[in-house]
C-alpha cells in the first residue's frame, strides 16, 4: 500500500471531519479521499480507525472488500472495460484481448509510462449499445478496436493540452 | 432557409423547445455534442426563440442521439443525428407540423414501438426536464403524495396491497406485505432504503427512471415514509452510475427546495429526508443485507435471514428495502388507485414490467408492458432480431443469475410463475440476446467466474464452489480427457451445482447454477471438446 505526503494528510484529516458524524460514515469517508487523491493511502488508515472508533483492521476490510477502492496511485486515465455479458454478447471478449495488447497490460496493472489503468467492472448500464467502458465519468458504448483507438488519442490530445 | 417567428406561427414563443437527452447511453452516442451544436445556433439565431432542454430518453437507443422538437401538433423527433445534421434540421423544422427531412421519423409518440408500450412508471421519462420540479407538477408530479398526505399509514399499505405490486429488483416479493411488517413494528427509528445498486448485466431500466425522471422516485420514497412511519431515506446507488448519481442529487436539492423534503414537507407534520449514498462495485451489494451492512460502512456480508430487514435492517432498526421501480410505481399507484394498476397484467404478476433489450439485438431499449407478453414478440417485434443480423441462439433473462433460454422456450410469457415453471427467473426484466456464435460453455464458465469475483465469500458453497465450477466446466471442454472421465465431470458439475443451490444464503451462490445448468441443458453440443476455435470468440 502507498502512502500520502504532509498535504494529502492534512487533506484527509479534512474530509474525515466533514463526514464522521454521518450514520455509517466509512464509505463516504473513503469515496471522498479516492476522489481528492486518486487512491486511499496506507497512513489513512489509523486516521479513519480513530474518528470512526473501529480498528485499523475494519478499515483495510472495508477498503479490501470492495473492487472500486484502491490502494496504489493509478495511471492518468483509468480505464473500466466492461465484463458483462451483454458485452460479451457483442464481442467484447476479442475486445478486451485486443485492449490489454494495445496497451501492454492486464487488468488491475497500471502502464510503465503511467498514463493508464486497465480494470474490469462488471456493467455500466449502456447495454443497449454494448460494449461498453469508462474512463473517468465518461460511459463509452459500441466500441471496437477503431472506436478504442480514437477515445485513446483523444485523451492523449488532451492530456498534452493541460501541459 | 431560416424560419423566424411570424404572426401565423401557432406554437407561442415561450413554449418553442428542443431536446437533447442526457440520457447515460444518449451521451455514450454522442448526444453531449448534439447539445453543444443546439446551444450554438440557438445563441446565434436568437430569431429561433426556442431554448434547449435536456431531458431522459424515451429508450429507444438505436436513435440516440435523438433530438426532438416540439410542435403545435407535438413532438417531432430526428434520429440518429450528427453535430452536422443539427442546423438543417432546426432551420428546416417549423414548430407547426412535421417537414421532410432524411432524418425526420415523425412524431415521437407516434413511433409504433414507443406508441404500444403501456408507461406507467416511465410516463414522464424522456418527456420532462429531470429536475425540473414545475415540470414533473404540470405532468402529474406530487399527485400521488397529495392523494397520500390525505391517507392513514393503514389505508396506504391497503392502497399498494392492492395495487398487486410486486418488488421488480427480481424477488418479487409483494411490497405491500413488506411495507405492512414494517408498519407493525412499533413507532421508533425506521428507514426507506431504495436498492439502486442495478448490477445485472443487460438491465439499465433503474438508471433510465433515476436520469430521466427522479422526482418520481423522489416521491414514491416520501410516500414509503408516510406509509410505514420513517423519516429517512437513503438511496443506495451502484458507483458505476456518476450521470444517475449528479442528477438524483440535483433533483433531491429541488424538491427539498420546493418544500417536498425535509422537515413539514408540503406544510404538513411530516418530515422526510433524503439522501444519496455510493456503493463502491461489489455486485453482492444488490443483495438486500449485503446493502444495508455496506450502508452501515462495513463490508458487504450477507446476513443470514431472519430477522428480516422490516424488523431489524439499518442499524437494527425496521426498514424497507425496495428496488428504484418498485418505489417509483408507487404515485402511480396513489394517483390512479391501487386497482388501476392491478388492471394490468396476468396472473399474479399485476402493472407493468419495465423490460430492457439488450446485447445482440437490433433496436435495444426500455418497453415497458403490462406482464403477458412473450419473448418472441419482443426479441422480434419490439428488438428486430439480432444486431449482427446472424441467427439468434440465445437469450439470458433476469441478469448474470438468470437461465439461458434457447429458441424453444421464448413462446413463454412474461410473467414471475410461468418463468419459473420453466426454471427461469425474470428477475429484473433484462434480456441479453445472443447470435449463433456465442460459445454456450464459455457463457456457463462465466457464470462461475462472475460468481467467484462477487461472491461476498460468506458462505462455503459460494466462495468456493465458483472456483472448483471454473476449473470442472475447464475439464469437460478440454481435450486431453476421456469420454469417461469426461462424463465423471459432467455428473460433478450438477452434483456442485447442487451443492450451491442448498447450501448458500442468498441468490448469489443459490442462483449461479440457474445459467450453468441451462447451458449444460439446452446447449449441450457446446461443452463437447473443441479442438478448433471455429465457435470460440
Amino acid at each position: 500500500m502507498a502512502a500520502t505526503n504532509e498535504q494529502g494528510l492534512l487533506q484527509i484529516a479534512t474530509i474525515i471531519e466533514q463526514h464522521q458524524s454521518l450514520p455509517g460514515a466509512m464509505l463516504p469517508i473513503l469515496h471522498a479521499i479516492q476522489d481528492d487523491l486518486s487512491f486511499i493511502p496506507s497512513n489513512a488508515l489509523p486516521l479513519i480507525a480513530k474518528a470512526l472508533n473501529v480498528s485499523k483492521a475494519e478499515v483495510h476490510g472495508v477498503i479490501s472488500f470492495y473492487h472500486h477502492f484502491r490502494s496504489e496511485k493509478p495511471g492518468t486515465h483509468v480505464i473500466e472495460v466492461c465484463r458483462g455479458e451483454s458485452c460479451q454478447a457483442m464481442g467484447s471478449r476479442a475486445l478486451e484481448q485486443n485492449i490489454k495488447q494495445r496497451l501492454a497490460i492486464d487488468y488491475h496493472q497500471t502502464s510503465k509510462d503511467r498514463q493508464y489503468t486497465l480494470e474490469p467492472v462488471y456493467c455500466l448500464g449502456n447495454c443497449a449499445c454494448s460494449p461498453a467502458m469508462r474512463i473517468g465519468d465518461d460511459i463509452h458504448g459500441e466500441l471496437d478496436q477503431q472506436k478504442f483507438e480514437q477515445i485513446l488519442e483523444s485523451l492523449n490530445t488532451y492530456s498534452l493540452e493541460l501541459k | 432557409m431560416n424560419h423566424s417567428p411570424s404572426a401565423d406561427s401557432s406554437m407561442p414563443l415561450a413554449a418553442r423547445k428542443i431536446y437533447v437527452s442526457l440520457d447515460t447511453t444518449a451521451r455514450s452516442k454522442g448526444s453531449d455534442n448534439i447539445a453543444t451544436q443546439v446551444d450554438k445556433i440557438l445563441s446565434s439565431q436568437p430569431d429561433l426563440a426556442a431554448t434547449l432542454v435536456r431531458n431522459g430518453s424515451r429508450g429507444m437507443f438505436w436513435l440516440e442521439p435523438l433530438l426532438e422538437i416540439n410542435t403545435a401538433k407535438g413532438r417531432v423527433a430526428y434520429g440518429p443525428v450528427t453535430p452536422k445534421d443539427v442546423s438543417d434540421i432546426i432551420n428546416q423544422q417549423c414548430f407547426d407540423d412535421v417537414v421532410e427531412h432524411p432524418l425526420c421519423l415523425g412524431f415521437t409518440e407516434e413511433l409504433p414501438w414507443f406508441k404500444s408500450q403501456q408507461r406507467l412508471t416511465f410516463a414522464r421519462v424522456g418527456i420532462i426536464d429531470p429536475i425540473d420540479v414545475d415540470d414533473y407538477i404540470s405532468h402529474g408530479g406530487f399527485v400521488g403524495l397529495t392523494n397520500a398526505l390525505a391517507k392513514t399509514p393503514q389505508q396506504l399499505v391497503d392502497e399498494v396491497k392492492d395495487s398487486g405490486l410486486r418488488g421488480r429488483g427480481g424477488a418479487a416479493f409483494p411490497t405491500g406485505i413488506k411495507w405492512q411488517t414494517v408498519l407493525d413494528e412499533p413507532e421508533q427509528q425506521k428507514y426507506i432504503v431504495c436498492n439502486a445498486d442495478e448490477g445485472d448485466s443487460g438491465t439499465f431500466a433503474d438508471r433510465m427512471l433515476m436520469e430521466g425522471d427522479p422526482l418520481v422516485l423522489v416521491e414514491g420514497m416520501i410516500i414509503a415514509g408516510l406509509s410505514v412511519g420513517a423519516n429517512q431515506g437513503y438511496i443506495y446507488l451502484r458507483s458505476e452510475y456518476p450521470q444517475a448519481q449528479h442528477i438524483l442529487n440535483q433533483a433531491i436539492k429541488n424538491a427539498k427546495a420546493a418544500g417536498y423534503l425535509g422537515e413539514n414537507i408540503c406544510g404538513s407534520e411530516h418530515s422526510f429526508h433524503l439522501e444519496v449514498r455510493l456503493g463502491a462495485g461489489a455486485y453482492i451489494c444488490g443483495e438486500e443485507t449485503s446493502l444495508l451492512e455496506s450502508l452501515e460502512g462495513k463490508r458487504g456480508l450477507v446476513r443470514a435471514k431472519p430477522p428480516l430487514p422490516a424488523i431489524e435492517g439499518l442499524f437494527g432498526q425496521p426498514t424497507v428495502v425496495n428496488n428504484v421501480i418498485s418505489l417509483a410505481s408507487v404515485p402511480y399507484i396513489l394517483s390512479h388507485g391501487g386497482a388501476s394498476y392491478r388492471d394490468f397484467g396476468m396472473g399474479r404478476s399485476r402493472g407493468t414490467l419495465p423490460i430492457q433489450l439488450a446485447g445482440n439485438i437490433a433496436q435495444g431499449g426500455l418497453v415497458e408492458l403490462a406482464f403477458g407478453i412473450t419473448l418472441n414478440e419482443l426479441l422480434q417485434q419490439y428488438g428486430n432480431g439480432c444486431k449482427s443480423k446472424r441467427a439468434m441462439r440465445s437469450v439470458q433473462v433476469g441478469g448474470p443469475l438468470g437461465a439461458y433460454l434457447p429458441a424453444e422456450q421464448w413462446h413463454t410469457a412474461l410473467d414471475y410463475e410461468e418463468f419459473a415453471s420453466i426454471g427461469a427467473v425474470l428477475g429484473h426484466g433484462g434480456i441479453v440476446a445472443f447470435d449463433d456464435t456465442v460459445d454456450m460453455a464459455a457463457q456457463a464458465r462465466f457464470a462461475m467466474e462472475f460468481c467467484e469475483v462477487e461472491s461476498c465469500g460468506k458462505c462455503t458453497p459460494c466462495r468456493i464452489g465458483s472456483v472448483r465450477g471454473v476449473e470442472v466446466i475447464d475439464k469437460i471442454i478440454s481435450t486431453d480427457n476421456d469420454e469417461q472421465q469426461r462424463q465423471d465431470s459432467v455428473n460433478l458439475l450438477h452434483d456442485l451445482c447442487d451443492t450451491m443451490e442448498f447450501g448458500s444464503l442468498c441468490a448469489m451462490g443459490g442462483m449461479t447454477p440457474f445459467p450453468v445448468r441451462s447451458a449444460l441443458k439446452y446447449f449441450p453440443d457446446d461443452f463437447l471438446p473443441q479442438p478448433s476455435t471455429e465457435k470460440a470468440q
